[in-house]
């Protein structure tokens, strides 16, 4: 069960002529490929399009109506190599990832697809993680459009254009055989807009009729000679056929204005912010007239030569908005021009950043450059807005970053603060990271942790430092993600193959937690569409790991940093594995909070436990949190006036875990960690006793406080 | 196409939070609540992995009703925002970092309680940041600022602070919308609708300009009475009155912590200081006499967690209900150390040489508190502080004490500015076993180097950079760079 439940939304998937979809982009895009009627979709979770998978994981029950078949595929590669059910049939299938990390996963699958085209309608539909809010590397997926050849589709970010773009892909996809790329931003997918609806298809062709009725072609499978056949029908059929089809549909959109010797060139997704940074320099209004003439690509690639020359025609100068680099667009179009003697001159990259967001400050930016070089007549400064004045400089660096952590009470702290309390007995240890929410450990407090080669390849980056001149071991991490998608293989198989003798940590957690809490193989919650319950432990010895440890309860530092401790200094050879296995919190408290309200309610005894700090005790060395990093350990005033330094507090938000009375122990920190019980729904011998031992503790309590009277003279 | 800069405008709203603090349900209500008034209204955001815990921005735009689609944007342009919500004082400060809070046009409704940032909190001393410079800083900034702890308004609700938050959004006037609009949006919301409701009148309220007292009040200064009272009239007496709060305070917490002996005592140590300069040194001197004097030992941990206070203020701070029953469990770990050091000196000794004592203590323990057993196990311990001053513990602090005030007494008379600052080096021993260790080491350390430091030209320059690098890392990295900085 994921993080996020979509189970009222989906409703909106059965709405059908007339209607008007009101929800996010993501939710959107799930309807358009019901309204084009696929029979097959499958992907693999990741941000920015984790909810589209979610989306469909809900929507099971319309999906079977429809006859759509589901998969959650076991990585990116798995995902677009589903995409083959359309070479041989008239299928129209979509798959989904976050991009480009999953691109780079998939590209094997998408290269060989790609090459022998398609016969039904085949979609990749790419979250582009790039700029604010990206948890990647910055780069573009243009560039795996370009080298496979696959049409890239870079619609304007609102709902109807978004869904038309679908619909029209898959026309597009059959109409010059070639997969298509829909390229969905971070805040395209988030976007909360309205389109009209139409009906849901239900695919003619089905998935049944392909598998009674199996076709094959050679021709289509790469291998020598149709590989090189593959090339030439690319460049010479599907090309050609792809333009004529985006010319006639009229895919890429051409925006008259009055300043016809200038024009603007812009990729479809960043129109609105575009469009923003004219109106704002008073060069357009809210419902999108522009005095400048627009030419919006929502086809980015291939670039249609015919429709730059005709926008080019007659102009002095465009610009071209084109985010990310290399700045393929811009490159393309100055061949365009050139090959034709055109003189309008061409600027992009060199008014506007090659690296970055372009933001509507930086095009705002941007585009008075390129209008102040030739109509500086049009650059209307009273209309900008007001810039703010400079932050003071005593609060301008107070303003202190807040990346994301682990979450309260989540099984992974008691993890890394383990490995540190074993560094304190063994010293620092070459530790290779992976993907996923255990990659916060290379933040503070944890800071732990050397590199991060992609996801599952936590055990893969420390491959090399293998070497039997030392005794020292490398810790490598792995989540059960990255374990699933790859890292049995490429980071286990590897070390056992290779003969390592290095320790590697799988987070077991019951989910693929930092794409929002999917169900993998090895989840513990019965999951009625999937398998799950298959151990981790079974499949890293099946490839031959001798040395395994389960630790079933990672906030026992105890046993936590004693099977670590093992790992690290064992004599005996070989790969070892810790399987660290406590339930993801944020999915765990989704799951055990409502059952844990009900029980209260019906009157059952429940007990709530949660830590606190006394502020008396606690000396304000903030030690404890160095070690913990919990968002419920944070600090408060110190009730000692004569003391300055804030002290330790435990929020109420504290799920009480046990990591902090842990490690108060473990470490052996300090006296002022207590846990709080607190005991709902009594039974009546319960309050009994309590009420006697309250009685005599209270009486020497009294004494106490007599000795204090006495001493300062009031109760207070 | 000549009256672009006419055409009707979207109103711009960006809300800066949390992971999990209602920034994505505080955006949902607007949108609601401006498609059901006809308008067309989009909100984008960039959650990302910032739902554990990061900051993050929703960004809203709504348009009046039009026969024409109006193109919205997908992030606020900086000088281009009408309303800036910020959940949290520090996210106030990173949306005005951000340019998108301006005079011209900005209202900024910002919740100035605090959560604080990792640096804040793993810092070994101070580091919370001036939370009145960013309020400062938000009037300077904003058209309008409206601030509150909307937090603690949300809290008295019973309700979450988006709820409050979107109430001062209504309070604030800064959207054409009535009251009615807003709180409709949450009835149709469906979740939590009384509390929510409540919060949000608080939230209106406050942004309408109402006193609302979340402010805590200091505590005026007041002399104590009882068997305190002659020791209090001799600090009148004898003492400067801009000490005597500290000095109350101090008399207070040491004969609690021993006896009216000790109190006294205290008070002699400082007679030195009192014809000193202009009283700074006087109050560092008191300050942190007073806190090492009261040196946390085993003893005093069971005194504190023992008190009938302590019980009622845990079941307070965990909100114990009328029928709920509430068990207090200690994570205790005394090594063979801390247990010798409350004992009878002598005795102390020996059980430091003890194998079979060893292996008695030094083990993690968990007491608790509320029972029988425990209570009286911490009551016992508690009871050995008549005889503290024989143990092993009170020499060792004691002869320490001594010494640093003979260096203090005697830098007092020769160099004012640097005594000030040598006075405040105790703030370094903090803690209880390995943090105490290493904070008794550093002590030390700095203590060394004074006659070193004193051969510069700033010398409390310096010193205060040294006890700024002894709290900088556990390592003592910074301490050492700084100490090899000085020239011997």
């Amino acid at each position: 069960m994921a993080e996020r439940s979509f189970k009222e939304e989906v409703k909106k998937l059965r709405l059908g002529q007339g209607e008007t979809f009101r929800g996010e982009g993501i939710l959107a895009v799930t309807k358009a490929l019901l309204q084009s009627g696929v029979s097959y979709v499958a992907g693999y979770q990741g941000s920015p399009i984790s909810h589209l998978m979610d989306v469909l994981t809900d929507a099971y029950d319309i999906l079977e109506e429809l006859g759509v078949h589901f998969e959650h595929s076991a990585s990116e590669a798995t995902a677009c190599a589903t995409l083959a059910a359309s070479v041989n049939y008239p299928l129209r299938g979509a798959v989904t990832f976050k991009s480009t990390v999953g691109t780079n996963v998939a590209s094997d699958a998408l290269a060989n697809l790609a090459s022998g085209g398609v016969t039904g309608g085949a979609m990749l539909i790419v979250g582009e993680d790039y700029g604010e809010g990206s948890s990647i590397m910055q780069e573009r997926s243009h560039a795996f459009a370009m080298k496979s050849q696959v049409w890239l589709l870079d619609p304007r970010p609102n709902l109807s254009s978004i869904v038309h773009m679908v619909e029209k892909g898959f026309e597009l996809s059959e109409a010059s055989s070639t997969p298509v790329m829909l390229q969905m931003r971070i805040r395209a997918c988030h976007v909360h807009g309205h389109f009209d609806c139409k009906d849901n298809i239900r695919p003619s062709f089905t998935l049944k009729d392909a598998i009674e009725n199996p076709q094959r072609d050679v021709s289509r499978i790469v291998l020598p000679p149709a590989s090189f056949l593959h090339e030439k029908e690319k460049v010479e059929n599907r090309w050609p056929a792809a333009v004529k089809y985006i010319r006639e549909q009229g895919l890429n959109e051409f925006f008259a204005g009055d300043v016809n010797e200038l024009g603007i060139i812009v990729q479809g997704g960043l129109y609105n912010t575009a469009l923003r940074a004219l109106e704002l320099m008073g060069l357009a209004d809210a419902y999108g007239n522009s005095r400048i003439p627009l030419y919006v690509m929502n086809v980015a690639y291939p670039v249609v030569d015919e429709e730059v020359k005709n926008f080019c025609a007659g102009k002095s100068a465009v610009l071209v908005l084109e985010e990310g680099q290399p700045e393929f667009i811009e490159q393309n179009i100055a061949t365009i021009l050139r090959r034709a003697d055109m003189q309008t001159r061409l600027h992009g990259k060199d008014v506007l950043p090659m690296a970055g967001e372009y933001t509507s400050a930086v095009m705002l930016k941007g585009i008075s450059a390129f209008i102040g070089s030739y109509r500086v007549d049009l650059l209307n400064t009273s209309s900008l807005p007001r810039t703010a004045a400079a932050l003071p400089p005593a609060v301008n660096a107070q303003v202190h970053p807040r990346p994301p952590s682990f979450c309260t009470g989540c099984p992974e702290r008691p993890l890394f603060a383990s490995i540190k309390l074993v560094e304190k007995e063994l010293g620092q240890h070459h530790m290779s990271c992976d993907i996923g929410c255990h990659l916060f450990s290379i933040l503070p407090p944890f800071n732990l942790g050397a590199t991060t080669m992609g996801y599952g390849l936590g055990w893969a980056g420390a491959a090399a430092l293998n070497t039997t001149t030392t005794d020292k071991r490398t810790i490598s991490i792995m989540g059960d993600g990255g374990f699933w998608h790859n890292g049995l293989t490429s980071g286990v198989g590897n070390a056992v193959f290779n003969k390592s003798d290095n320790l590697l940590v799988v987070v077991d957690n019951s989910y693929t937690s930092a794409t929002g809490g999917q169900d993998i193989l090895s989840s513990r919650a019965e999951n009625p569409i999937r398998s799950t319950n298959n151990p981790i432990a079974t499949a890293v010895q099946g490839v031959g790991v001798k040395w395994v440890k389960t630790v079933t309860h990672t906030y026992s530092i105890a046993d936590m940093r004693g099977a670590l401790r093992d790992a690290l200094t064992s004599k005996e050879k070989g790969p070892k594995v810790v399987i660290a296995q406590s339930e993801c919190m944020l999915n765990k408290q989704r799951r055990v909070k409502p059952a844990t309200q009900k029980s209260i309610k019906a009157g059952e005894r429940v007990v709530r436990e949660r830590f606190g700090v006394d502020a008396e005790v606690c000396s304000g060395d903030h030690s404890c949190i160095r070690l913990n990093g919990c968002p419920s350990l944070s600090i408060g005033d110190n009730p000692n006036p004569l003391k300055g330094d804030p002290v330790a507090k435990v929020l109420d938000s504290c799920l009480g875990c046990g990591l902090c009375g842990e490690l108060a122990h473990a470490a052996v920190l300090c006296p002022s960690f207590y846990r709080a019980d607190i005991v709902f729904n009594p039974s009546g011998w319960e309050r009994f006793m309590n009420k006697v031992t309250r009685a005599v503790i209270g009486f020497f309590q009294a004494r106490l406080e007599r000795r204090r009277v006495a001493l300062i003279g009031s109760a207070a | 196409m000549s009256n672009m800069t006419t055409a009707p405008k979207a109103i711009r709203i960006a809300i800066l939070a949390m992971g999990g603090e209602g920034g994505g349900v505080l955006a949902d209500w607007l949108v609601d609540m401006a498609e059901h008034e006809g308008w067309t209204a989009q909100t984008t955001s960039v959650p990302g992995v910032a739902q554990r815990t990061g900051a993050t921005i929703y960004y809203v735009e709504m348009f009046p009703a039009s026969e024409r689609m109006p193109v919205l944007a997908m992030m606020p342009t900086p000088g281009d925002v009408d309303l800036v919500i910020a959940s949290e004082l520090m996210e106030a400060g990173r949306a005005m970092q951000r340019g998108l809070v301006t005079p011209e046009r900005t209202t900024l409704v910002t919740s100035t309680h605090r959560v604080y940032s990792m640096t804040e909190k793993t810092a070994m001393g101070d580091g919370r940041v001036d939370a009145a410079e960013f309020i400062k800083a938000g009037q300077a900034a904003a058209r309008r600022l409206v601030s509150a702890d909307f937090s603690k308004l949300a809290e008295a609700a019973r309700s979450v602070i988006s709820s409050a938050l979107f109430g001062a959004a209504a309070g604030s006037g800064a959207l054409p919308f009535g009251r009615d609009r807003f709180e409709e949006a949450i009835r149709r919301g469906g979740i939590g609708v009384e509390s929510s409701l409540k919060a949000f009148a608080a939230g209106f309220a406050a942004a309408q300009g109402e006193k609302v007292d979340v402010a805590a009040t200091d505590t005026p200064v007041r002399a104590p009475a009882g068997q305190l009272a002659p020791l209090a009239e001799r600090v009148r007496r004898e003492f400067p009155v801009p000490a005597h709060g500290i000095l109350f305070e101090a008399i207070v917490r040491l004969a609690e912590f021993q006896d009216l002996a000790y109190a006294a005592d205290y008070l002699d140590r400082l007679k030195p200081f009192v014809a000193r300069g202009d009283g700074r040194l006087l109050a560092e001197a008191a300050r942190y006499l007073a806190v090492w004097m009261a040196y946390d030992d085993g003893i005093k941990v069971a005194q504190e967690k023992i008190k009938s206070a302590r019980f009622d203020g845990v079941a307070k701070d965990v909100r114990l209900g009328q029928d709920q029953l509430l068990d207090i469990r200690e994570f205790l770990h005394p090594r063979i150390e801390e247990v010798a050091d409350i004992l009878p000196a002598g005795f102390g000794r020996w059980l430091l040489t003890s194998s079979v004592a060893k292996a008695f203590f030094g083990k993690p323990k968990i007491v608790t508190t509320t029972s029988l057993r425990g209570f009286f196990s911490l009551w016992i311990v508690a009871s050995l502080r008549p005889m503290r001053r024989g143990s092993l513990r009170f020499q060792r602090e004691d002869a320490q004490i001594k010494e640093w005030l003979a260096r203090l007494e005697k830098l007092a008379a020769e160099d004012y500015d640097l005594a000030v600052v040598f006075a405040a080096v105790p703030r370094l021993i903090k803690g209880y076993g390995d943090t105490h260790v290493r904070g008794h080491h550093n002590l030390t350390a700095v203590i060394e180097a004074l006659p070193r430091v004193r051969k510069l030209s700033a010398p409390a320059g310096t010193l205060n950079a040294l006890i700024a690098a002894a709290l900088a890392d556990e390592d003592g990295k910074a301490l050492g760079a700084a100490l090899k900085g000085i020239p011997a």
